[in-house]
């Protein structure tokens, strides 16, 4: 299933731009909405020509871009998937649940069943998958941008660079590296406060430091992140317990290799 | 309170958002049922907040919704708080009212702007409305980006704020900072009333209806404020509880149709929750500008067409704006960011008023502070029995409509709650069953 490279024509001559949703909280393709002074410009660029949260037209596709939110938890989102990467010349993934299973992927270390009977008076009811699993377990992906949310000028930046057929300017390094930007004050070196900014992707602008909070890692593991040694510190040197740091490393990206791999590791540790 | 959380609802009513269908059945005599089916896939909040740090309930709760976060994290801590037995005052209390109002502002103008006035106008979006009513658009968004700023000062960012803390925040803003931001908040409050003008203007669809068949309204009732935070359960049919209560009162129920919970009044039934309920038993805290605003256009309380739900929040936006100012003018930076928290084992409730109505959480949690029970109950699940009473009173008179207009005017109806099922602006696959089991 490659993609198809060539463009897709419109009827508007526009390039045609399709928002999809699959098992998630809304929050990032709201990111879109809250462009507040570049929605009407980049309406004029592009032809949103399927978007349900903000839109009652709806055009047939194929579709040059399609941005895709949310995870696959439904038999029924397994065989959408599919028809969307069908009709897509390019897919991008936005924020956590589509690139890492999402806050709900939580169910992958558990059982679900038992999930779904303490929290519906009819399990019988209830028609899900045992896992949350990310867009890109079920088809390719042409990027993933991450976050939860994700960073709405991080997004318009994305979407410029396919539009204009270029490579995304995202930077890959880490929160640590903002957090200097910003100038702040180190809260891990200078209070004890245990962060995850050293292995944590950069795009929030290191917002939870600046307010004098650990980084908790909501934009996913950032490239060759060390969490390995990042958890030794946390557990020698700050003696923050292992379940905590296990809780750290599985909310809202679970799934992310560098921290579903290290969060075994700290439970296989925990318990022997 | 462990033990009898079977009926339990999940967060996916929050954005229920995707798909629903509507099924209507009838024959000769009349409409003999409406199912309004909602299959947002479970997310399992409930479950998976067991075993969690009591911390953590209002960055993971914070999630159930990207369109009101703030309404989760509020519930959360007052819920946790309830637990611990402490209670943020003064200006802590203050910011927390600050933020909700971002809040307001912002997710009521992305109803208002985005979702609901292209019904009246005729437009399938708000970019082609733009198109032939820029001023209109323009202005709306630039209210939407004041909210916004404010939820971002407070909150850190607009979507899953990160700076809501149990006891407080976790840094607390300047003098400075919150005065920077009183000129825009001026300027978008001046818009919003222009807004609230512009709104009383539309054409609204009569109610005939519901005349003979009122809501009972329930909203929070504070004595002297306009409710967000806190309050007692009250409703226009005469009950008056605390959150405590919820659940003595209030009970979830799953049908097989939707895998939304319906949530009703016991042995009394449906109810309504939203910015009409809060309207009708509030009218008299609005602010004195929007209350002013709201006799000169006539809108009295009760309000009991739920068309006008766009005008009511345009009210609710306008008296955001003016609290928000309230606020910032007597604002003095507290010393502690938060009070102290220490957990212990308890059990705490909390019910504040989000956007779309009335949010009610419950946690256990166990003396290491972890989450061992968590109950909540989003607006729209409450609101979801109230919506297919709605359309089944509404569609006798309409069922002689070609097709397409009756599915525009169910999905009207619908979008009136702001369901966050209204996202979806053209959700509903309409299957009308004629008795003889033959769909037309």
């Amino acid at each position: 299933m490659v993609p198809n490279q060539q463009p897709v024509a419109s009827s508007k001559s526009l390039p045609k731009l399709a928002v999809w949703k699959f098992t998630s909280c809304d929050g990032c393709q709201l990111s879109l909405l809250d462009c507040e002074d570049e929605l009407l410009s980049l309406a004029d660029q592009l032809d949103i020509a399927y978007f349900m949260e903000a839109s009652s037209e709806i055009q047939e596709g194929p579709f040059d871009i399609s941005l895709v939110e949310g995870s696959i938890t439904t038999p029924a989102d397994k065989e959408r998937i599919l028809e969307v990467r069908r009709q897509s010349r390019v897919l991008i993934c936005i924020g956590a649940c589509a690139t890492a299973g999402g806050i709900q992927a939580l169910r992958n270390f558990a059982d679900v069943e038992e999930f779904t009977r303490a929290v519906y008076a009819h399990p019988e009811y209830i028609t899900t998958l045992k896992d949350s699993t990310p867009i890109s377990a079920h088809v390719p992906v042409d990027f993933e941008l991450q976050g939860c949310p994700i960073n709405k000028n991080q997004l318009l930046e994305v979407i410029s660079a396919f539009l204009h057929r270029r490579p995304p300017q995202v930077a890959n390094h880490s929160v640590c590296m903002e957090c200097k930007l910003r100038g702040n004050v180190c809260i891990w070196v200078a209070h004890g406060t245990p962060c995850m900014g050293p292995v944590t992707h950069a795009g929030c602008g290191a917002i939870c430091p600046s307010y004098n909070r650990g980084c908790y890692a909501c934009y996913g593991p950032k490239e060759n992140s060390n969490t390995g040694s990042l958890c030794h510190w946390w557990l020698e040197k700050l003696n923050v317990e292992n379940t905590l740091t296990i809780e750290n490393l599985r909310n809202f990206n679970p799934l992310a290799d560098a921290f579903k791999v290290e969060s075994e590791v700290r439970e296989r540790d925990g318990r022997t | 309170m462990a033990g009898h959380s079977k009926t339990i609802k999940v967060d996916y009513l929050a954005r229920v958002e995707g798909e629903g269908a509507l099924h209507i059945d009838y024959d000769d005599s009349g409409v003999q049922k409406v199912q309004l089916k909602i299959f947002e896939p479970p997310r399992f909040f409930e479950a998976l907040l067991r075993g969690r740090d009591y911390l953590e309930a209002p960055d993971i709760t914070a999630r159930i919704c990207g369109i009101c976060p703030v309404a989760y994290q509020m519930s959360a801590v007052h819920g946790m708080e309830d637990a611990l037995g402490i209670k943020p005052s003064g200006a802590l209390r203050e910011l927390r009212r600050l933020l909700y109002c971002g809040e307001w502002i912002e997710s009521h103008m992305l109803h208002i702007s985005m979702l609901h006035a292209p019904d009246f106008l005729g437009y399938p979006n708000a970019v082609a409305m733009a198109k032939d009513h820029p001023e209109v658009v323009k202005n709306a968004l630039e209210i939407k980006k004041a909210g916004n700023a404010l939820v971002r000062l407070i909150g850190g960012r607009e979507v899953h704020p990160i700076n809501v803390r149990v006891g407080g925040f976790y840094k607390v803003p300047e003098n400075r900072e919150l005065t920077a931001l009183a000129e825009q908040l001026e300027t978008a409050r001046d818009l919003a009333e222009q807004l609230v003008i512009w709104s009383s203007t539309l054409p609204f669809p009569n109610y005939e209806w519901r005349r003979d068949n009122h809501y009972e309204f329930v909203a929070l009732k504070h004595p002297t404020e306009y409710p967000m935070n806190e309050g007692r359960i009250t409703s226009s049919k005469g009950l008056d509880i605390t959150a405590r209560d919820y659940e003595n009162y209030f009970e979830e129920e799953h049908l097989a149709h939707s895998t939304a919970l319906h949530c009703t009044l016991k042995n009394r039934g449906a109810y309504l929750v939203g910015p009409i309920a809060r309207f009708n038993l509030n009218r008299d805290k609005l602010s004195p500008r929007a209350r002013q605003l709201a006799e000169s256009l006539k809108v009295a309380a009760p309000c009991l067409n739920p068309f006008q739900s766009i005008l009511v929040r345009s009210l609710e936006v306008l008296h955001a704006f003016e609290e928000a100012l309230r606020i910032i003018g007597k604002y003095q930076k507290p010393e502690e960011p938060h009070l102290a928290t220490k957990p212990k084992a308890a059990s705490g409730c909390a019910a504040t008023e989000a956007p779309r109505g009335l949010l009610y959480h419950r946690y256990d949690i166990d003396k290491n502070g972890k989450i061992t029970v968590a109950k909540i109950v989003a607006p729209t699940s409450q609101n979801q029995k109230t919506i297919e009473d709605d359309l089944r009173l509404m569609l006798p008179s309409f069922m002689h409509f070609p097709e397409d207009k009756l599915r525009g005017l169910c999905e009207r109806a619908i979008r009136n709650y702001d369901p966050c099922i209204s996202c979806s602006t053209h959700f509903l696959q309409l299957h009308l069953n004629n008795g003889q089991g033959q769909s037309s």
